[in-house]
């Protein structure tokens, strides 16, 4: 069996287990009927000409994971970022891990989705928000929509700012020989609003994974919301991010993404502006090596005047690598007056290493600043020579420039810890020896 | 120290130096002067080791020893040092912590340690107050944002931490006001020992009015076509270069 028959069949099985009475199992029963008409999507389609699922689709992934695995903090602790206390929501093979978790209630939810799911007290917002700005056509967003359970659950109130970030942590314990994962989170800052967030996908073992992860965000007017995605996974770990975005006035969402690992990555990252004076950022740190796969597909839809959207994506591509960026701005004729920036630069350090960047706006409003520029290139021969005439060797010096050449995008990640180690990681992925502490 | 013998080279089949003879001994100063084009930034990068120019004549030495087979960086610990006319920014590496690796990396070529923390902020206290370079310079990323005047005093800065045997300042005077230009050529003056030798590239003589050669040359398409004192270099600021070319033709 194929795993598009093998989900169909399992939508059953899925729904022994969730009350299908609420109304929520409609959008679900929706959602599978789409991903049955549509199935994975194939390289025929524009929007995947450069990143194919075949080899995916061939895994036989268990779908529902059979027992609960448990976790030591101290084996896992360096997933977390320790250096500093945050909220947490833990999962282990998909299932809720309060052991490794801090959720909290306390003026503000960061809890499950689960809970939202079932508890009365969360219908309200629930029926509001949730696959409110979902796809529903998209076909993997469809298929996490079926089998929507599981995943964090964040509401902040109005003018409520939590205490400290909120991590998401899915740990792959490899109890199963593949596993499927769809973590499903809905994010709701309300109006003036704060909110930070890191998100990472960690397998520990060499055993296959493919997630396939849908994230709602929602942020009110003046709301503010950083969103950080750390992608450093194993070599057999495949994540299909889809992650959507609805700002209303004067809101500022930013979504910092790092890839430095991981067999196959799909960022679907989408934002969609509601109101006026909004900035929507995209940040991008991507190095890759081996056989790795990222692709980046971003879409900002500007539909109200008065707004702007950055975009900054950098690539280290080594070995057989490749990488894809497609940047999507649509501009409604009623959005006069957006400022839209796109830039991505990439560097080519393999012979072997391919990198895909395409650019793609349609702009309908005639009074609009749009700018994009791609770049691929080798590092710069006299950047090189500069450093070497200071007696840093051609290896190490090289090393040097990547690091700057990535570490530019970083000036915007707020938490100074995170930051720090983002830097690291960087550094390590490059193999050098900075002589000097971060 | 620095023997330069019949050097000829060339970038792309293109050739620029066509047979230099040059020798700077132990606490001279040198200034090699030029029209544009005429092969001094060329002579400064060979010197220096970059790979993109061939020699495919004659030799460079320091100290008797042929630095054909030098990478720049081997240069570099070997006590030359060249400043840049137009320095590399390079964003998040802050002037400090890469003063750290360069300096670092040219003890480990040595095979030396990690040069001890205290030792190394006592050392960056101690040159930064010699060039009148502010804390928070120290800071920012290394040339990112820098004016014209910053770049270039940043230039002298890592010289004076590198200390090097044989210092090439490439137009460094290019782009300065003349405050900038006095700090930058105090430092360069203060560096000065009997033991070190310094080789000012410039196109004009002012920068030679605060950096005092003890020889100037003329160079003229690929060559070395007049030598002097420093008279030399007024002389061409009244006469201009075509004088020299007139006199190189005949």
């Amino acid at each position: 069996m194929d795993l598009k028959d093998k989900l169909i069949a399992s939508f059953m099985a899925f729904e022994n287990n969730v009350d299908i009475d609420h109304p929520v199992h409609d959008v679900r029963t929706e959602a599978i009927k789409n991903f049955e008409t549509k199935g994975f999507p194939s390289k025929k389609e524009e929007a995947w000409k450069y990143t194919s699922l075949n080899s995916l689709q061939k895994i036989d992934f268990s779908i529902f994971p059979k027992e609960v695995n448990a976790l030591e903090y101290r084996d896992v602790k360096k997933y977390f970022l320790h250096e500093i206390d945050t909220y947490k929501i833990v999962f282990i093979d998909g299932i809720y891990s309060s052991y490794l978790s801090e959720t909290t209630h306390d003026g503000v939810d960061i809890c499950l989705m689960s809970s939202a799911l079932t508890k009365p007290m969360y219908k309200q917002v629930i029926d509001v928000y949730f696959n409110k700005v979902a796809s529903k056509d998209e076909s993997l967003t469809t298929l996490n929509t079926a089998f929507s359970r599981e995943g964090a659950y964040i509401y902040i109130p109005k003018s409520k700012m939590p205490k400290k970030p909120v991590e998401i942590l899915h740990f792959a314990t490899g109890n199963e020989a593949s596993l499927l994962l769809q973590p499903r989170n809905l994010i709701i800052a309300e109006e003036n609003a704060e909110l930070q967030i890191i998100e990472r996908h960690q397998s520990l073992t060499s055993n296959e994974v493919l997630t396939n992860s849908v994230t709602e965000i929602f942020a009110g007017k003046n709301a503010i919301v950083d969103y950080y995605k750390v992608q450093n996974d194993a070599s057999t770990a495949s994540l299909i991010d889809n992650t959507y975005i609805s700002q209303k006035d004067t809101s500022v969402v930013k979504v910092h993404t790092f890839s430095f690992g991981g067999k196959l990555t799909r960022n679907n990252l989408n934002f969609y502006q509601n109101g006026e004076h909004i900035d929507s950022t995209m940040k991008g740190v991507t190095i890759l090596g081996e056989k790795q796969h990222v692709d980046h597909y971003t879409l900002v839809h500007h539909q109200q005047p008065n707004c702007e959207s950055h975009q900054d994506y950098k690539g280290i591509y080594g070995d057989s690598s490749t990488g894809v960026f497609n940047g999507k701005i649509y501009v409604d004729k009623i959005a006069q007056k957006t400022d839209a920036f796109q830039q991505n630069n990439n560097i080519l350090i393999s012979d072997k290493a391919t990198i895909n960047t395409k650019p793609q706006l349609e702009i309908f409003a005639d009074d609009v600043k749009c700018s994009h520029g791609c770049t691929i290139g080798q590092l710069d021969e006299d950047a090189l020579f500069y450093l070497q005439t200071r007696g840093i060797p051609k290896k190490e010096a090289r090393a040097l420039l990547m690091y700057a050449f990535a570490n530019n995008v970083l000036e915007s990640v707020r938490i100074p810890e995170l930051k720090t180690r983002i830097n690291k990681l960087i550094a390590n992925k490059l193999g050098v020896r900075l002589g000097f502490d971060l | 120290m620095l023997k330069i013998n019949n050097l000829h080279a060339s970038v792309e089949d293109k050739d620029i130096l066509k047979g230099i003879n040059l020798q700077v001994n132990a606490g001279e100063v040198h200034a090699i002067m030029g029209p544009n084009g005429s092969g001094k930034s060329t002579l400064a990068s060979v010197i220096a080791g970059k790979e993109e120019f061939e020699v495919t004549q004659g030799s460079v030495e320091l100290d008797g020893e042929d630095l054909e087979d030098s990478a720049p960086e081997e240069r570099a610990h070997k006590g030359i040092f060249m400043s840049f006319q137009y320095p590399v920014e390079i964003p998040g590496v802050s002037v400090t912590n890469f003063m750290k690796t360069a300096i670092n990396e040219s003890r480990k070529a040595r095979g030396l340690e990690d040069m001890p923390a205290n030792e190394m902020l006592k050392l960056i206290r101690e040159k930064s107050e010699m060039l009148e370079i502010d804390r928070k310079f120290l800071s920012r990323s290394l040339n990112e944002g820098f004016s014209g005047g910053e770049k270039k005093r940043n230039e002298i800065f890592q010289m004076a931490m590198l200390e090097p045997k044989l210092a090439i300042l490439d137009e460094t005077d290019s782009g300065l006001d003349i405050d900038a230009l006095r700090i930058v050529a105090n430092g360069v003056n203060k560096l000065k020992s009997k033991d070190n030798a310094v080789i000012v590239i410039t196109h004009y003589q002012r920068l030679l009015e605060y950096i005092v050669p003890d020889f100037v040359h003329v160079l003229h398409d690929g060559k070395i076509v007049k030598s002097g004192g420093k008279e030399l270099a007024f002389q061409l600021e009244e006469k201009g270069y075509d004088w020299i070319k007139n006199e190189a033709v005949v």
